[in-house]
């Protein structure tokens, strides 16, 4: 909306070539919204809500990508698709450069890239039945059509462990787990390579967060499919991601392989928000060295100079209050000679010689739950600890050119649609 | 104080209804003790098998049905669940606060200090509201009128219950603030809830809930709305503050993890039942019932090491209409055999001291050790 306008965008540095080992790669990537005012609303200003941030998304993984409200972490996720456009920097789908691409190249592409919203009341047509919602895209992209069609329809809510004859019910009749299912079922019917998955489960209870999580999971596998993951909660995304970004004011200043970036954090915001994120044992509770940050984030309007966090950072008051954390921003730089670990603080190091933020977690806690006598149990009674029924592979054969890696053969499990979710056939007298 | 109650009367009460003397929790509260001049009853909160139904056109939901617990003088008692599982109208129930209609409370009492809450007339009630229970909830933003300053809003609870003049309500309110921690108490008076952010907001709250010294918080997720570092401010506000002033908070949340850091003990509810309580210790280390169980394993945690499959509670909470007689998480549940679908349990004890549970699987010639 503002591509025209690069204010105080500085000359992006030379990108890197592109590797085809990653699906995407976002260069010097700024999203601006202007401020507006008066009767003339002319620019008071800008929210720089995305301000240079350069990171690759690789073929198959799990990006997860965390920070807190208004970071802008969700307008990275629309800026890679291009729902939002850029205001500098470039995003390159397989090598594509999105950002420069016209609306009749950009289709093409939009097919081989979905998302899936954080709110699954808002995100649904509540006019539309089921099957209208997820035949949408099937027919904005030519896939298919008559029975062809509604036999896709089918899979897909198969696939994501609903009852095919839901198709005719509308949203309002499902409860929030089912709707997000309905959700991953309508950006899965154009076979995406790559899903921005905004907050997709933050606004569901525990136990059906769990469910949808296991599915997000189980789909990658099956479908090979690409995500960027992005949360608030650093335990999901820790349970997610094989690779996890942290965004602090518009841009990210940690990223790493999850055992790296929870187990020795080389930013002091990292550590800090560590510190927040409640364990479900009061022992580890107890442990906790928890860091208090001053105040709220500053405004993304005029963001601090040199480190954006330098105004709330207790590593930089622990120094006493070095000058290079004012003046000169941080670039990523590799932690502790960890491969994929880079961090941008000036003295990560440092950082990585205290415990803290880090000192409740603990991997070698023993995590309670089921008993061991009640595993047991089930085991003796059933013969399986698992309760996984293993779905017919959908028949995906018919799409044009087919992408992602489909393999027929392998056995895709998740909740079996008849005891998941439905209201309806509860067997018993509830 | 359920669980302390039945450490001592274990033997001949098999159910939470009995009361019986309640050393435990004494000792545990001695500030509060030291303090507690004004003690009028055993616990400051005895809520005794109390039903709270709505009345809907498609039949009388069940939203809590028959739960009696007690939250001693400053303790910190936790209420958990998923949504729909009570916890909310629990709180509304003891503040008198479910909308009628459709909601009312058809059954149990309340005894706040020894006062019979369900007994008072509305203005006594009103006067209770606010001056001896105060209120953390959810959403600051709606909770805080917009067109009201802070100063003001933290003023008329103050006024109203407390008899200050002017001047002195305002420097109390200046005190509060700045016992919140919101900078520049002074000027920020006259500041609207819109000039605050999210953090800030529940901060103003807090302060409404402390204004008149309450005995009991009652504090409804207070920090779901917040980011992570903001919510850890906020509790960590709400835990010196309560030790500070010897409050007792009913806290409801949905966290299992900041139910662990924040309570002494916890009920866990599920379909308008408590169906399991427990010191904190006890019910994190040892829980003796299949929900809980699955809440936890259903828990992403970032003490774990990358998890592969979540082990997940199957399908939904039951609908509460018309429940029948038999354990109400029987449909979801891995280890429910005959006496589940035909007979519901009891809250009845487990080994250790202060934990019930509602389960036949765990008791004691239960099929789970």
């Amino acid at each position: 909306m503002t591509a025209t306008v690069t204010p105080a965008a500085p000359k992006a540095p030379e990108r890197a070539p592109h590797d085809p080992a990653n699906l995407i790669e976002v260069d010097d990537l700024r999203v601006y919204f202007p401020i507006r005012s008066g009767i003339f609303k002319t620019e008071k200003g800008h929210v720089k809500a995305v301000d240079g941030t350069t990171f690759a998304v690789r073929r198959g993984e799990t990006l997860g990508l965390v920070g807190e409200s208004g970071c802008g972490k969700s307008t990275i996720g629309r800026a890679m698709i291009r729902l939002r456009d850029a205001t500098g920097g470039s995003v390159r789908f397989d090598g594509v450069d999105l950002t420069t691409l016209d609306p009749g190249q950009l289709r093409k592409y939009r097919r081989r890239m979905q998302i899936i919203f954080q709110d699954p009341y808002g995100s649904l047509d509540p006019r539309m039945t089921v099957g209208s919602i997820i035949a949408e895209p099937i027919e904005t992209h030519h896939l298919a059509s008559g029975a062809a069609k509604d036999e896709r329809i089918s899979d897909l809510l198969r696939l994501v462990g609903l009852d095919p004859n839901y198709v005719k019910r509308y949203p309002h009749e499902f409860s929030g787990g089912q709707r997000q299912r309905i959700g991953v079922a309508r950006a899965l019917a154009v076979e995406p390579e790559f899903i921005v998955c905004d907050e997709p489960i933050s606004a569901l209870d525990v136990s059906i967060q769990a469910q949808v999580l296991n599915l997000l999971t189980d789909l990658r596998t099956r479908l090979g499919l690409t995500y960027l993951f992005v949360a608030h909660d650093l335990s999901v995304v820790k349970h997610i991601s094989d690779r996890v970004a942290v965004m602090y004011l518009g841009k990210i200043v940690e990223l790493g392989p999850p055992e790296q970036l929870y187990g020795a954090p080389g930013h002091p915001y990292t550590r800090a928000l560590l510190s927040a994120v409640p364990v479900p044992d009061p022992v580890a509770e107890r442990k906790r060295k928890r860091v208090i940050l001053k105040g709220d984030v500053p405004s993304p309007v005029n963001p601090p100079p040199g480190c954006r966090f330098h105004t709330r950072c207790w590593l930089y008051e622990r120094l006493g209050q070095p000058e290079d954390c004012r003046t000169i921003d941080p670039p990523l730089k590799m932690v502790a000679d960890v491969p994929d670990h880079v961090a941008a603080c000036h003295y990560a190091d440092e950082a990585l010689k205290t415990d803290v933020g880090i000192a409740h977690i603990d991997p070698n806690q023993v995590r309670r739950g089921t008993p061991a006598s009640a595993l047991a149990s089930l085991v003796a009674e059933k013969g399986t600890a698992e309760q996984t029924p293993v779905l017919a592979a959908p028949a995906f054969a018919d799409l044009p050119e087919p992408t992602g890696e489909v393999s027929a053969t392998d056995a895709f499990s998740t909740e079996d649609p008849s005891s998941t979710d439905t209201p309806t056939d509860r067997v018993d007298p509830f | 104080m359920v669980g302390a109650d039945e450490e001592i009367s274990a033997a001949d009460a098999p159910t939470i209804v009995e009361l019986s003397a309640d050393d435990v929790l004494r000792a545990r509260t001695d500030a509060v003790a030291n303090a507690g001049l004004g003690r009028k009853a055993e616990h400051l909160l005895e809520v005794r098998n109390l039903s709270t139904h709505f009345f809907t056109p498609d039949g009388v939901v069940q939203a809590v049905d028959d739960v009696s617990f007690d939250v001693g003088y400053g303790e910190t008692l936790g209420l958990v669940g998923e949504s729909g599982c009570g916890k909310s109208v629990s709180a509304l129930s003891i503040a008198r606060l479910v909308p009628d209609p459709p909601g009312r409370i058809v059954s149990g009492s309340i005894l706040f200090d020894g006062i019979d809450v369900l007994k008072l007339s509305t203005e006594d009630m009103r006067k209770l509201r606010g001056k001896e229970i105060g209120f953390i909830f959810q959403d600051p933003l709606t909770s805080l009128n917009p067109t009201l300053t802070i100063g003001y809003q933290i003023g008329e609870a103050i006024k109203e219950h407390m008899g200050l003049s002017s001047k002195a309500a305002r420097e109390r309110i200046t005190e509060l603030l700045a016992k919140v921690g919101i900078p520049r108490p002074k000027d920020r008076l006259n500041d609207y809830p819109f000039q605050f952010s999210g953090g800030m907001r529940q901060r103003v709250m807090i302060a409404i809930a402390l204004s008149c010294d309450p005995k009991l918080i009652l504090a409804d997720e207070p920090t779901t709305a917040l980011d992570v570092t903001i919510q850890a401010q906020i509790l960590e506000l709400i835990q010196r503050l309560s030790s500070e002033f010897g409050t007792a908070v009913l806290l409801i949340t949905h966290d299992l993890g900041i139910a662990a850091g924040m309570c002494d003990r916890v009920n866990v509810m599920y379909a308008g039942r408590i169906v399991e309580t427990g010191t904190v210790d006890t019910l994190f280390e040892n829980p003796r019932m299949p929900y809980a169980w699955g809440l936890l394993d259903s828990l992403p945690r970032i003490d774990d090491v990358r998890g592969d499959r979540l082990r997940t509670i199957e399908g939904m909470p039951p609908l509460l209409i018309a429940p029948p007689k038999a354990c109400r998480f029987a449909p979801r549940c891995d280890y429910a055999r005959d006496v589940c679908w035909n007979s519901e349990p009891e809250l009845t004890p487990r080994a250790e001291p202060e934990h019930s549970a509602r389960c036949w699987a765990t008791e004691p010639d239960g099929w789970i050790g």
